[in-house]
């Protein structure tokens, strides 16, 4: 330990690290799928919504897609509004 | 559609950052200035306008987060709702990522003008990050814009630039167009400012920039570290520990709103060895 240790501050931040970190998962990410990623999901997203109308009346708007890119996995989650009330045969 | 009570309308003012020169700054000033705006509680939406070189999510810390883009948006293959992302750190805060797939060819005026009227709707500022040059990108991202934040570094070619650039503004928009609409307000934002480098005469002062663009001054950006850190982490460097950077990008973010700040020319000067060693005197 330096003698002058004390003059600096306690904890340099390493935020070089975490600038390699997100650029190795996230060019991963972008070579192995490149643009095929980029159409895959508005069509997975067009299937569901078609999937879903079939059953209940929803709107395009409807559908959100979220996901979250790891190194490990990744992770796609998929909300779907449906109407208040389901408007019966009957009615 | 969201049905919540709104107590007024969104102002839906459209704010291009743009430059000519390339690297000056705009995507780092995009991002400070639209998380600077949502932290005083506007509702700001930041477009990434760099088409086929997405940047601005990296800034702004989305990347991982990315689905759809403007251009999808602009194709018909999603709905603008489904391609914002929110901010996770203000909730007043959204990004419209660009494409890294497609080129600036994407962008039709049509497309760009129907996502920018549905924002209006929605948003109280919308900050558009122009790509560098004077082509279809940059045209596109200052066709429809109320504001300009022409970015400007103290140095000789990026002055040049700013100045075609504000020629640009005042002839190939809509407001440049349309007959009796007020011009596009123009202002220039010095970044990379070295005082100590002005000092020695090794820099142009500020009154030489403004004295040859002669438009009005935004505010002055330090040359600082925090820039490069804070984009390390992804975060806009407002949201980050304060610095000198961040402080002068609070100041040119209230202008932006309208409230007087003097302008205030931060350095980013370490204090010296003798001067940590005993102590703050002054
Ligand atoms: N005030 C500043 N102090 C120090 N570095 C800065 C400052 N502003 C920007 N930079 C650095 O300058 C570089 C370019 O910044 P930025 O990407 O924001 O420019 P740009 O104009 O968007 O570039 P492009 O034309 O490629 O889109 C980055 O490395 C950034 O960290
Ligand atoms: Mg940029």
């Amino acid at each position: 330990m330096s003698l002058f240790s004390f003059i600096r501050k306690p904890h340099p931040a390493k935020t070089a690290q975490t600038a390699k970190d997100r650029l190795q998962i996230l060019l991963a990410h972008e070579r192995s799928s490149g643009a095929a990623e980029a159409d895959y999901l508005p069509m997975l997203q067009r299937d569901i919504v078609a999937a879903i109308r079939k059953h209940v009346p929803i709107g395009e708007q409807d559908v959100e897609v979220r996901i979250e890119r790891g190194d490990q996995m990744s992770s796609l989650e998929i909300n779907i509004e449906l109407p208040a009330t389901v408007p019966s045969k009957a009615g | 559609m969201t049905t919540e009570p709104k107590t007024t309308a969104p102002l839906g003012r459209v704010i291009v950052i743009t430059s000519g020169k390339g690297g000056v700054g705009k995507t780092t000033s995009a991002a400070a200035i639209s998380a600077g705006l949502a932290k005083q509680g506007f509702k700001t939406v930041v477009i990434d306008f760099d088409v086929g070189l997405r940047n601005l999510d990296m800034i702004m810390g989305c990347e991982r987060r990315v689905v759809f883009d403007f251009i999808n948006v602009i194709q018909g293959d999603a709905k603008l709702k489904q391609a914002l992302i929110k901010d996770k750190r203000l909730d007043t805060l959204s990004i419209l990522p660009t494409s890294q797939t497609r080129d600036k060819d994407a962008l039709t005026k049509e497309g760009v003008e129907q996502i920018l009227t549905e924002l209006k709707a929605e948003f109280d500022y919308i900050v558009c990050d122009s790509p560098a040059g004077i082509e279809r990108g940059a045209q596109m991202a200052m066709y429809f814009a109320d504001e300009a934040v022409v970015v400007t570094n103290p140095e000789v070619s990026s002055v040049r630039d700013s100045d075609r650039v504000l020629g640009l503004l005042s002839s190939q928009t809509r407001r440049a167009e349309t007959e009796g609409a007020e011009p596009i307000k123009a202002q220039v934002l010095l970044t990379r400012y070295d005082q100590e480098r002005v000092d020695k005469g090794e820099m142009m002062t500020i009154e030489d920039v403004l004295e040859i663009l002669a438009v009005p001054l935004l505010g002055v950006i330090p040359e600082s570290k925090a820039v490069l850190k804070a984009s390390n982490v992804g975060t806009p460097v407002v949201l980050d520990e304060p610095s000198a950077a961040s402080r002068a990008y609070e100041d040119a973010v209230s202008r932006l709103t309208g409230t007087q700040v003097e302008m205030r020319i931060v350095g980013e000067r370490r204090p010296g060895l003798f001067q940590r060693l005993f102590g703050r005197a002054s």
